[in-house]
């Protein structure tokens, strides 16, 4: 058979040469120095204040479950920079691009634009928020010292991160793929993308997706091994129940995303026949297995913000949570249903009115237990005492906007509406508003809940309602001109435009990007104004919002140990429970406490699939296969290691525990 | 349920448990471990459903019953069903704490587990050399990543295999070694149950069809 | 084809018995929900009822969060507050019972207008498009997706075009819809929904202009670099200036066979629209089964050989004749394994015609 004629490439390189750098692209070259500069500012600080065996010591060898929560959001917010500079050239594009004029973007590039903003959104903010939420506050609700696996969980963070430092070297060496953020062959095989777009994106897909699935098999196993006493599943928080159930479905469909990459990257690297037109390929089993993860994922992304809508409905009402039981069951209802509605992804493939009207009704059914969810937060605010501090109003904010969301949702699910509003903008609209209405607004209300759990000091809050102020009207002038424009038939992931009259909506949805863009600003300001203003807000409590689950038992931020003593758990509400009857913070008779010790193995590790990855991407084969030995090697040699835990001396416990006895008489006398 | 559902208000109700004891060492890896198993089978099961669609593919190349030996493949099979067999050995002699016995069985189970992957490798290398590359259809794409897989699978148990060798023979078996054969052995059964399936859906019915 | 008279007891027709597209101010430009085609009618109309039929719910639960909302504010100490307040059955029934209700409601609509819209149905009987009864004979039309443009075939006419579509008016239209190199979505908002176009596959679509008019068709699924520009022109015409149109087409020369089409394929952008007077019959097929170029052995040859079981070893190093696209993009050089295109029309190829002992294996 003939394969196509091997290039030449160089033995030592690659593909990889000069030309992979993007130097005739100015707004890249512009970025690049940009971020050179940042980068070597950042670095010039660190050497200077002498931080890098702070850092190595304290933080990127850690297995504290409490810091790589922290690294994780840390990610997540950085990424979440770049994905929203993605977004704000492609709404100037479109809202320039009108009547003959190519706008400022050539193809090229902003088809990458549109590819690396969905992946990076979903893979490196949304993902790295949520299981950074997860990792910090899980293991505090159910009153456990730390995760099941602590190394485990610290490579699973630092493959995250290897997987998100790859996808951003595609902006400065060589180019991310241009296929849409699901890569849908044939478009994404090597006849029809034969750069090396694709294969970035497969490998920081791969090498992300190792982490995710780790780190899914570490949150099942805490939840469900290292509950307190007493702390039945039913007796769980609802944050841990959503918890629970999105890693189910991270550890039941990642490895779907992972095998189908394969596919597509053996497709791409050894010309097999999997989604080929020839040969006895089927392009549409992509489409399908890209899916069955595809699904799940959207729900692996938004419940564990329905458990943080829960704990703040609950706290800021002042009252329990309105109907546990159905919560619980909801969510579980939710997990099961979401392995079967993929298809309503592409009824417009032609399956057949049978299969579609089946896939649209399931897909409908799903509503029916999100919508109960809504009911249940709705009636924990019936008779409460609504406290309007920032995670509350984001919360509203929230209800508000996901029921829209969920209306058009819906709508989408009937199939012969979505023969008409597939791929619009409509659905662009939609999946916004549930996205950013849901899980962006839910990230939102947890940081400023939770923030001063993990630092002592609370955000500010005049910056907190300004960002606020900014955000949602931002989203609804960005977002709704984007339903009229779906309505109007005007597709998504369009570059140019012929019909003029469309402008106007284009513009108001760039000045929604404007503002929301304020709101981000206003977000990093509220940051770094709390930051700087510290001791004034600082909460000795441990408890600033009169929360009712266990992590508000301890102090912010919460020793290394969490718990000095385990907590017993009588009933669902804890901390609250605790609070009403009086109970008394032991403060004597403490023991040494077993703790994980830290390990740079995952930060080799990863550092070593980062370069395999390269390699892979730009055929580096000699790097490729010594990598690839790296690896196996040093997993090995970690294995020899048989001492991975120390004890924290009780007296070290004792005088921790002791200064927290004076910073909490000193918090209640003041 | 509409009031709280407490034990009786005055009962002395302690909210610390003042007598605990630490999580004993590898408390959730078993579990973890056969969560991870149940996420590799869900890789399996993608890769035999790209098999059952693309099965039938062949670009009017081969199919199974011009390419597939099914004495080989029945002898391949039965290299491995034996290497679970003394795997199950192996583990019999540790609960009996004979270091040497589980060595000894480790070492043919290994043995067994390398005569597999020689057989499969002589499988393959006769089918390439025959032109029934993975290129040439998606039958063979779909039949070669499947098998592939698996023997990859087998390929980093007996690397697993030989480190545990090594570090039972320097440490013993002490509780973390017996642990980590443990999940070995949960690992090298999968194995099996995986080639079971490989054996009857790809080479079985595949003769049959 | 006949076609009687609409009679689906449920929802006849789907239709609206009051007129929406004025409820929205006369905006004309919402042609998602007033198209000029009766079948995006009623998908249209589908979208307006699954929507007023969800507003039943979620016009309350908004009421009823911002009312909560401000009256349980803490500021308001008169409201009554009642920390342990959790549970209610009759409310837990409520709450699940009313989406339930709603979703039974619009599950039923779906199965019905799903069944109803299919795509594939043909226009008639207990279908849309009751004003297509006078027209008993469809017009043909077969599409294919290029890069990046649009090719029609009209058979019955013998005519093609390339980014250019009319119909006459109140006729029915069978689309039969292929592609050469990726997926694309044929869409044109103000006939029917779209449907993927794929390669090596045909999907079907079946719509029906009501008005006449100029309007646009598209791509609706990205495709690479040139798909912006991947759109035609989708005119209505009365039936006499549809066949004015067939007729200057056919007066404009052109022929489009096999040898013009290899060359019409190759990727291009923003097209101006073309006609070709003459149309190799067979083209469309030779199209769909990946066959165009001389020499290549045709999908459904394929599949029917290994229906049987394949052709054996004896087929295993005989590859040249099945390569499509799997190395280069349709219409660019791939190195030895791109066969010269010659210009002569070849036969339709059968197996025994291609099994010839052609090239040497390289393995």
């Amino acid at each position: 058979m003939h394969a196509p004629i091997p290039e030449t490439y160089s033995p030592i390189f690659g593909k990889l040469s000069l030309d992979a750098l993007p130097l005739h692209e100015p707004i890249l070259v512009a970025t690049f120095a940009v971020v050179a500069l940042g980068g070597i500012a950042v670095l010039a600080l660190l050497t200077k204040f002498r931080l890098w065996g702070y850092l190595w010591k304290e933080w990127f060898t850690s297995v504290d479950h409490k810091k790589i929560g922290i690294m994780y959001m840390i990610l997540g917010l950085v990424m979440f920079l770049r994905g929203f500079a993605d977004a704000v050239m492609m709404r100037l594009q479109q809202a320039m691009a009108f009547g003959g004029s190519e706008g400022y973007l050539p193809a090229h590039h902003y088809d990458q634009i549109f590819t690396a903003h969905g992946v990076i959104m979903i893979f490196f903010v949304a993902m790295p928020f949520i299981t950074g939420f997860m990792n910090f506050i899980v293991p505090l609700q159910i009153g456990a010292r730390d995760v099941s696996f602590p190394f485990l969980n610290n490579f699973s963070f630092w493959m995250t991160t290897s997987g998100a430092i790859l996808c951003m070297t595609s902006l400065f060496v060589g180019e991310f793929a241009q296929t849409g953020w699901l890569a849908y062959p044939p478009l994404s095989g090597i006849a029809y993308s034969p750069n090396v777009g694709v294969d970035y994106y497969i490998w920081s897909l791969q090498i992300a997706g190792v982490g995710t699935t780790l780190s899914g098999i570490n949150l099942v196993c805490t939840i469900l091994k290292m509950r307190a006493p007493g702390m039945t599943l039913m007796k769980m928080p609802v944050f841990t129940w959503t918890s629970l159930c999105a890693n189910i479905l991270i550890v039941a469909s990642f490895p779907v995303l992972t095998a189908v990459l394969v596919l597509l990257g053996l497709d791409r690297y050894a010309f097999t026949n999997f989604f080929t037109n020839d040969f006895g390929g089927n392009a549409m089993m992509y489409v399908n297995l890209i899916w069955i993860w595809g699904h799940p994922e959207v729900y692996i992304l938004i419940l564990p913000l329905f458990g943080v809508f829960s704990e703040v409905t609950s706290t800021f009402s002042g009252k329990r949570l309105f109907g546990y039981t159905s919560m619980v069951y909801a969510t579980i209802c939710i997990t099961i249903l979401s392995y079967l509605v993929w298809l309503h992804h592409f009824f417009t493939m032609g399956s057949g009115a049978s299969v579609n009207s089946f896939f649209g009704i399931t897909t409908m059914v799903i509503s029916i237990p999100t919508g109960a969810k809504l009911f249940n937060w709705l009636f924990t605010m019936y008779r409460g005492r609504i406290r309007f501090e920032l995670p509350m109003m984001w919360t509203v904010a929230f209800m508000i906007t996901f029921v829209i969301g969920g209306m058009t949702g819906v709508l989408l699910a009937v199939p012969p509406a979505d023969f008409v509003l597939h791929n619009s903008l409509f659905l662009i609209a939609h999946f916004h508003n549930v996205i950013i209405g849901g899980v962006l607004f839910g990230a939102f209300a947890a940081i400023n809940f939770w923030w001063p759990k993990a630092f002592g000091f609370k955000l500010d809050t005049f910056w907190g309602k300004v960002s606020f102020w900014c955000w949602v009207p931002g989203f609804y002038l960005a977002f709704m001109p984007l339903y009229v424009l779906g309505l109007m038939g005007v597709t998504r992931r369009m570059r140019v435009f012929d019909d003029g009259s469309l402008q106007i909506w284009f513009i108001i949805a760039g000045i929604g990007a404007a503002v929301i863009a304020l709101g981000i600003a206003a977000m990093l300001i509220q940051f770094a104004v709390s930051i700087w203003r510290r001791e004034e807000l600082r909460d000795d409590t441990g408890d600033p919002w009169n929360g009712r689950t266990l992590e508000w038992a301890t102090s912010s931020p919460p020793p290394e140990y969490n718990f000095a003593f385990t907590p017993k758990i009588h009933t669902l509400d804890s901390w609250h429970e605790m609070k009403e009857r009086g109970c008394e913070r032991p403060t004597s008779g403490f023991k040494a406490i077993h703790m994980p010790r830290n390990t740079g193995t995952g930060v080799i590790l990863s550092a070593i699939a980062l370069a395999v990855g390269f390699a892979l991407v730009w055929h580096i084969w000699w790097l490729a296969g010594a990598g690839m030995l790296g690896l196996i090697a040093t997993a090995i040699t970690h294995t020899f290691n048989y001492k991975r835990d120390y004890y924290i001396p009780a007296e070290t416990v004792a005088e921790t525990e002791a200064a927290r006895t004076r910073q909490l008489a000193a918090a209640t006398g003041a | 349920m509409s009031t709280r559902p407490l034990s009786a208000p005055d009962a002395a109700v302690e909210f610390y448990d003042f007598d605990e004891h630490d999580h004993p060492d590898g408390h959730s890896t078993m579990l973890g471990f056969w969560i991870y198993l149940m996420s590799d089978c869900l890789i399996f099961a993608i890769l035999f459903a790209t098999y059952a669609v693309l099965g039938g593919n062949f670009a009017t190349g081969p199919g199974p019953r011009d390419l597939f030996e099914l004495p080989l493949v029945a002898l391949n099979t039965a290299m491995l069903l034996f290497s679970s067999i003394t795997y199950g050995f192996a583990m019999l002699s540790m609960q009996k704490n004979w270091v040497g016995k589980t060595q000894f069985w480790l070492a043919v189970t290994g043995l067994f587990g390398a005569c597999f992957l020689a057989i499969e490798l002589y499988e393959f290398s006769h089918l390439i050399h025959i032109g029934a590359t993975p290129q040439r259809s998606g039958f063979l794409s779909a039949f070669f990543t499947l098998v592939g897989t698996h023997g990859l699978h087998v390929t980093f148990g007996i690397i697993w295999l030989v480190t545990l060798m090594i570090q039972v023979s320097r440490k013993g078996l002490i509780q973390a070694n017996k642990r980590r054969l443990m999940c070995l052995s949960l690992f090298w059964h999968f194995l099996d149950v995986i080639w079971i399936g490989v054996f009857t859906f790809v080479y079985l019915m595949g003769m049959l069809r | 084809m006949t076609f009687a008279p609409a009679s689906n007891p449920l929802l006849p027709r789907l239709g609206l018995p009051l007129a929406l597209p004025p409820l929205l101010g006369g905006c004309s430009s919402l042609v998602v929900l007033s198209p000029a085609g009766d079948v995006a009618q009623q998908q249209g109309n589908l979208v307006l009822m699954s929507t007023l039929l969800m507003l039943v719910i979620i016009v309350p639960v908004l009421a009823l969060t911002v009312l909560f909302a401000w009256k349980y504010r803490a500021a308001n100490k008169e409201a009554r507050y009642d920390p342990d307040w959790d549970h209610s059955t009759q409310l837990e029934l409520v709450i699940w019972a009313a989406p339930l209700l709603i979703i039974i409601c619009l599950g039923a609509l779906t199965w019905v207008g799903t069944h109803m819209l299919d795509p594939y149905r043909p226009l008639g009987k207990n279908a849309p498009a009751e004003s297509a009864i006078a027209q008993a004979k469809p017009l043909e039309v077969e599409v294919v997706a290029l890069d990046w443009k649009w090719l029609f075939i009209y058979p019955e006419e013998g005519i093609a075009t390339v980014n250019e579509f009319a119909a006459p008016v109140g006729r029915p239209i069978n689309f039969k819809i292929s592609a050469s190199s990726v997926m694309n979505s044929f869409y044109i908002p103000a006939l029917a929904g779209q449907i993927y176009a794929m390669p090596g596959m045909e999907t079907k679509l079946h719509a029906v202009f009501d008005e006449t008019g100029e309007y646009t068709g598209f791509s609706s699924n990205y495709s690479g670099a040139g798909f912006s520009k991947m759109r035609f022109a989708a005119n209505s015409l009365p039936e006499d200036e549809f066949e004015a149109w067939v007729a200057k087409a056919k007066a404009g020369g052109g022929n489009l066979d096999r040898a013009t089409y290899l060359e019409l394929e190759k990727p291009s952008e923003g097209d101006p629209a073309k006609t070709y007077a003459t149309v190799d019959p067979e083209l469309y097929n030779a199209i769909m089964n990946m066959c165009v170029e001389p020499g290549k052995m045709c999908m459904h040859d394929i599949m029917m050989v290994d229906a049987k079981g394949g052709a054996g070893e004896e087929s295993i190093g005989q590859t040249d004749h099945l390569l499509y696209d799997k190395y280069a993009a349709r219409g660019t050089q791939a190195g030895p394994a791109h066969t010269p295109e010659t210009t002569e029309d070849s036969a339709p190829h059968s197996p025994a015609h291609n099994e010839r002992p052609q090239s040497h294996s390289t393995h």
